[in-house]
């Protein structure tokens, strides 16, 4: 049976506070899906319910089929999770966190040391396993988190934001761990939407704890970015109010906004011109353009056009 | 994807209580709390030692039974009390406040496997603190007496033993109702140290009422045992002028004192399990 994460129904209150409504949303197989949405719109709350970290005012969260509500160790036995940013005993080494965790969840003791070892490795800690984890700055700790999610070869892994508190080189090596667990079913939510569509195979956008939609990356970016495109345009000289009027003529081409000295951003229509033809045009123009490059992903159009508002 | 078996597989709950208790213990050892404790029971012992050596006083020197109740049975109850405070007070509010319980909660373990694995590394920091101030009161009374302990002795070490689980019990309930830990602690100190203690005398000396819902009431056994004989159960002396006022004190027989313990840590124990199953991650 494939992995699998189902919410049938869930809702959560907090007093009068409806922090997710009716959520319905079946993600099957190996796969990566990314979760997304504004502060506050229901992604944590709905991690924290699959967790067993709070309960569901209403429905059911499932792992494998199993209700985590009724059995959360049997729901929870093929699962890993990464919940906003964890804290380990501070007296403990990462070693012995994650000698915990393996013991818990069940990974013989003959493997334990291999796991680690290997996951302690995947995240370059391997100089500090053996110091405690009460030194470590947040980055630090946010990589032996990490680590802790590949332990038990699970099947489900969850993922809030995990490159909250990493350093650019960190933020790097998590997507592709992430990138590289493409046999199991990865639930992810992050505010980057950049590192959602790299990552990424799907996508689940929700808001004010209702779920707007969920479908490939393709897809929502076809249905909802209105096919705009935005692009940067550099010129070899500095951009006179003759280049942006020629520029402005260039057929697709929608609005001309100035940038910095050498950059013009342009907004076109791709369904009269593809970024092919566009740049044919403008190098037809012989205005000096050097560069052209995207500015928004097709994701960050169908995310603002289906969440108007961020609180 | 095909699932194997060991990615499905389950660590038995009584396996996973040892491995809580492990961790906790390895926690609780290494943090600096174990080592004030362990210097606040030095400094009480080691104060005492030095004035009975001092003063060399006739009255306690006279006899094994009224030494180890001097210098055991007079502060064992403060040392199980900050015991309880340092070790159990925050143990679960601290899983909340310190958002350790985002490490540990999210794995197939329930949650009572966690609190009763924490519940035993408290008890078995504390049970060292005690271990170690029972030690010097037994090196104090060998140099005085010989080597000779009365079996009441041991009697009082067992029932402080007990009152210590029930304190833990009371102060891990606290520790579920709050999630502030520093106020856990505190409540969990407020309530063992002057609460009770002023509801026991209200109760016994002012309304003559027996305090028997009182767990310091039941845990004067680890005292009493060290009188011979017993104390009576119910004790009336007049004072003030004229003796228009009688004053009462109670005294739980054993069975009874043991009994209100017993209930305490019963009781609590169920309480602070049942907060904490439905104590939520939220921030």
């Amino acid at each position: 049976m494939p992995p699998s994460l189902e919410a049938v129904g869930l809702s959560k209150k907090f007093g009068n506070f409806a922090a997710l409504t009716d959520l319905n949303l079946k993600l099957q197989g190996a796969k990566c899906v990314g979760f997304l949405g504004p502060n506050g719109a229901g992604k944590t709350t709905t991690m924290k319910i699959f967790t067993g970290l709070i309960s569901a005012s209403s429905g059911r969260a499932l792992i494998n089929g199993v209700d985590v509500s009724k059995d959360k160790k049997g729901a929870l036995a093929s699962c890993t999770s990464l919940i906003e940013t964890p804290e380990i005993y501070s007296s403990l080494t990462p070693k012995e966190a994650l000698t915990m965790l393996c013991a818990i969840r069940g990974v013989p003791s003959s493997e334990r040391n291999k796991r680690i070892d290997e996951a302690i490795g995947r995240v370059k800690m391997q100089e500090w396993e053996n110091k405690k984890v009460g030194s470590f700055s947040k980055g630090m700790k946010q990589r032996i988190n990490v680590a802790s999610t590949l332990l038990s070869d699970p099947e489900v892994i969850i993922l809030d934001e995990p490159t909250t508190g990493l350093d650019p080189r960190g933020m790097t090596e998590v997507r592709d761990i992430v990138k590289s667990l493409d046999d199991r079913l990865v639930f992810m939510s992050s505010h980057l939407l950049a590192e959602v569509t790299e990552v990424c195979d799907e996508v689940a956008m929700i808001d004010h704890g209702k779920l707007l939609v969920y479908d490939s990356i393709g897809a929502v970016t076809a249905k909802f970015s209105g096919g705009g495109g935005n692009v940067d345009v550099g010129f070899s000289h500095p951009v006179e109010a003759q280049t942006i009027s020629i520029v402005g003529s260039v057929m697709g081409v929608l609005s001309v906004i100035p940038g910095s000295e050498r950059h013009l951003l342009l907004k076109f229509d791709p369904k009269t011109t593809s970024q092919e033809k566009l740049f044919e045009g403008l190098a037809a123009m012989r205005v000096g353009v050097t560069s052209l490059k995207e500015t928004s992903s097709g994701l960050e159009d169908a995310y603002l056009s289906l969440i108007k508002e961020t609180l | 994807m095909a699932v194997t078996s060991e990615r499905r597989s389950r660590e038995s709950s009584l396996a996973q209580v040892g491995v809580v208790a492990k961790y906790n213990f390895l926690n609780y050892f290494r943090a600096r709390r174990f080592y004030v404790m362990i210097a606040i029971v030095l400094l009480i012992s080691g104060l005492l030692t030095f004035v009975i050596a001092y003063r060399r006083p006739a009255g306690i020197l006279t006899a094994d039974l009224g030494f180890l109740s001097l210098v055991w049975g007079s502060f064992v109850s403060l040392i199980v009390i900050l015991s309880t405070a340092f070790f159990g007070g925050d143990a679960i509010s601290s899983e909340f406040q310190n958002r350790t319980g985002y490490f540990l909660v999210p794995n197939p373990i329930r949650r009572s496997v966690i609190y009763v694995g924490k519940w035993i590394a408290a008890l078995t920091a504390s049970t060292i603190i005690l271990l170690v101030y029972a030690a010097v009161a037994i090196a104090n009374s060998l140099y005085y007496f010989g080597f000779t302990l009365p079996n009441e002795f041991f009697l009082s070490v067992l029932y402080a033993w007990i009152f210590l689980a029930a304190a833990l019990s009371f102060a891990f309930a606290f520790s579920s109702l709050f999630k502030s830990s520093s106020i856990a602690v505190l409540m969990s100190v407020i309530m063992l140290l002057f609460v009770f203690n002023v509801i026991d005398t209200v109760a016994s000396s002012l309304a003559g009422v027996e305090p028997w819902f009182s767990i310091t009431y039941g845990a004067g056994v680890v005292q009493s045992v060290l009188t011979v004989p017993y104390p009576p159960h119910v004790f009336s002396t007049p004072v003030g002028p004229g003796g228009g006022f009688s004053l009462t004190i109670f005294t739980a027989p054993v069975w009874e004192g043991l009994a209100i313990l017993g209930i305490y840590f019963a009781v609590m124990a169920v309480l602070g399990l049942w907060l904490f199953e439905r104590k939520e991650f939220t921030a």
